[in-house]
């Protein structure tokens, strides 16, 4: 059954202007990449991905954007929401060395990826990029599990000033990376990816979604690509022979828009 | 058993001599479809990406998705749930609209698969540009929603009037020169008389069955799921439902018809062939089993009429009122 099963907010935690993060119980088991779908009764369902595993307790970090985030971000401990899921592919880690690039709200969910990394003995590199330091989350998170964390804002207020993708550049340059795992603007990703070259690339997506389970076709990219359920993380192979990617997404009446 | 071996044997022989024992191919209004399962509207079939997989897993046609002529954003989500025996949506007729959509169709002129193009409207003024546009961006054939059961105005709201749907199959026929099918909704008292109306409007085939209304209710909100609250269901649950309005449409017709409804396999196609369907269209299957399930149907239907001694579909189609 794919029906949302009702849950309580057991916290919510503010991590950067207009971000929080909701906790709540969610037996399910989940992997790192992989999201959920949110039912905010009478306002709207949409998908978030899992920011924290702890055994049964789950949670998603989030920035309020619109309706339905304003909503969830309204809302107290004990109220309740629908989750259904988890949906999608997640992350495959292989490799000495992982560098992870994550801007805004990107972030969210690759730190999951990142402590299972480190737990499993892989060095793991993390680029944060934010616009600036007010929008920062998950610093203090990520090098408390082990992981090396460098910091980058499009305004120099905090670490390097520049894109996230800028200082993992640098880093590609100088260090043996057996892997790169991404999120964040899809144009960002793109220019990574190039960057990428032969090094295993896989960058988590977002796709407008409404069944996600694979029949609606709301979420397809390139030749027929589901995010909801062959994605939404993608290696550099087959990304590079999408061409929607980092050009276009689609509207929920499939109308197409330019990032 | 012996009949299997035999069967077998006989297969063999006619591999030997380079002929195939089975043909699935199918004829409906002139179209020759290599396999009689087609992708049912709304499942895949927003863009011309989704649609050329499909094609690649090997449908007989494509129906595109129901296509208006302004851009609908469709109902808040959730739309899709998935329950026990069946799939409930309520999408609310999402597309980007007739011009948007002729990019996406463009791009598939070329395909040696049929892409039939499925269009909403309110009267029969739009159907007619509808109709004239898919037909003018290389779509095959058409196919009416007259069924959509959860949309104001169209759908269903247009298509349990039969003079409406008399006067509105007739008038697309008019003016377009590809096969017009008309789709059916079962949320009716009399879906013959529906159907009788499309035939005496000249439709070329009757697509029976869209979703059937319904429910679902979470017990601890003590509210509906759905935004929309009413959704058609889907799957499993409602071949039956497809099942008895194909039969009672082929006792009283003389055109083709599509079944649809909860096809997931060859014997379900099967089915659908002896109540009188002369091909099946496949929604919710690509849930329960993937996307490679129109091959997947297709083997199916070939093992089983070579257990039944089956050469050709026109052996099966409408066997139960012989
Ligand atoms: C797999 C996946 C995982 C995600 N994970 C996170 C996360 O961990 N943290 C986070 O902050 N955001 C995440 N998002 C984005 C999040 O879903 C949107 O920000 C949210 O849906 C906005 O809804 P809204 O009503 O507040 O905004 P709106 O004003 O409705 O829209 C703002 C933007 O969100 C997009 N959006 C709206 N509804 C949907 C929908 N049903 N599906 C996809 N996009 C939608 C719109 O296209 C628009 O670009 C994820 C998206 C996807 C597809
Ligand atoms: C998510 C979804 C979207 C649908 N959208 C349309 C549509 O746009 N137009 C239409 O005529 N039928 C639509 N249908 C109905 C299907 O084409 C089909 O008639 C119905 O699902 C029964 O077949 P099935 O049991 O194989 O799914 C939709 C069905 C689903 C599940
Ligand atoms: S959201 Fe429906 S196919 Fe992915």
């Amino acid at each position: 059954m794919n029906v949302p099963k009702i849950t309580k907010i057991i916290e919510n935690k503010r991590e950067a202007r207009n971000i929080i993060t909701i906790t709540f119980r969610y037996p399910e088991e989940i992997v790192p990449g992989q999201f959920f779908m949110i039912w905010i009764p009478d306002v709207d369902e949409i998908p978030m991905s899992v920011s924290y595993i702890n055994g049964d307790i789950k949670a998603i970090t989030f920035r309020k954007v619109g309706d339905a985030t304003s909503a969830l971000y309204k809302l107290k401990p004990g109220d309740k929401i629908g989750i259904r899921g988890p949906y999608g592919n997640g992350f495959k880690m292989h490799g000495k060395h992982i560098l992870f690039v994550g801007s805004g709200t990107g972030v969210a969910m690759l730190a999951p990826a990142v402590e299972e990394a480190v737990k499993n003995r892989i060095s793991s590199t993390v680029v944060i990029g934010a616009k600036n330091k007010s929008e920062l989350f998950f610093e203090k998170r990520l090098k408390k599990c082990g992981a090396r964390v460098v910091i980058s804002t499009d305004d120099g207020s905090a670490g390097c000033k520049g894109f996230a993708s800028d200082v993992a550049k640098r880093i590609l340059k100088k260090e043996k990376i057996n892997t790169v795992l991404t999120c964040g603007p899809e144009v960002m990703m793109k220019i990574l990816l190039d960057c990428c070259k032969n090094i295993p690339f896989q960058a988590s997506l977002e796709r407008y979604m409404k069944c996600s389970i694979g029949i609606c076709g709301q979420c397809c990219i390139g030749k027929g690509l589901r995010v909801c359920i062959d994605g939404p993380v993608f290696d550099g192979k087959t990304l590079k022979k999408v061409e929607d990617f980092g050009v276009f997404r689609r509207d929920s009446a499939g109308r197409k828009i330019q990032f | 058993m012996s009949f299997v071996i035999e069967n077998d044997f006989i297969q063999g022989l006619y591999l030997t001599f380079g002929v195939t024992l089975i043909d699935i191919t199918t004829k409906i209004a002139g179209m020759i479809l290599k396999n009689p399962t087609m992708l049912a509207s709304g499942i895949m079939d927003e863009d011309a990406g989704s649609m050329k997989r499909i094609i690649e897993c090997d449908a007989g046609a494509i129906v595109t998705k129901s296509i208006g002529l302004n851009a609908r954003e469709g109902y808040p989500n959730p739309t899709v749930i998935e329950l026990d025996y069946g799939i409930l949506n309520a999408m609310g007729l999402p597309n980007p609209g007739i011009e948007q959509y002729r990019q996406e169709i463009g791009q598939l002129k070329n395909s040696k698969t049929p892409v039939i193009g499925s269009i909403y409207g309110a009267n029969a003024k739009e159907f007619i540009e509808l109709g004239e546009k898919m037909e003018d961006y290389g779509a095959s054939a058409l196919e009416l929603n007259l069924s959509c059961p959860h949309a104001k105005s169209y759908g269903l709201e247009v298509g349990c009037d039969p003079k409406l749907v008399q006067e509105i199959s007739s008038s697309v026929k008019e003016r377009v020169s590809i096969p017009v099918f008309v789709k059916l909704s079962p949320n009716v008292t009399n879906i013959v008389k529906i159907a009788k109306a499309a035939e005496d409007g000249n439709a070329d085939a009757i697509v029976a069955i869209n979703t059937v209304k319904g429910m679902k209710i979470d017990l601890e909100l003590g509210k509906p799921i759905l935004s929309n609250k009413i959704g058609g269901y889907s799957g499993k649950a409602i071949k039956p439902i497809g099942m008895r309005c194909v039969y009672e449409i082929a006792k009283n017709i003389d055109i083709p018809i599509i079944g649809v409804g909860g096809v997931t396999t060859g014997e379900d196609a099967m089915e659908y062939f002896m109540a009188g369907a002369s091909a099946v269209q496949i929604g919710s299957g690509v849930y329960y089993r993937g996307l490679d399930v129109f091959k997947k149907v297709c083997v199916e239907i070939e093992q089983l009429m070579k257990a039944y001694g089956y050469k050709n579909l026109t052996e099966i189609i409408g066997v139960t009122h012989k």
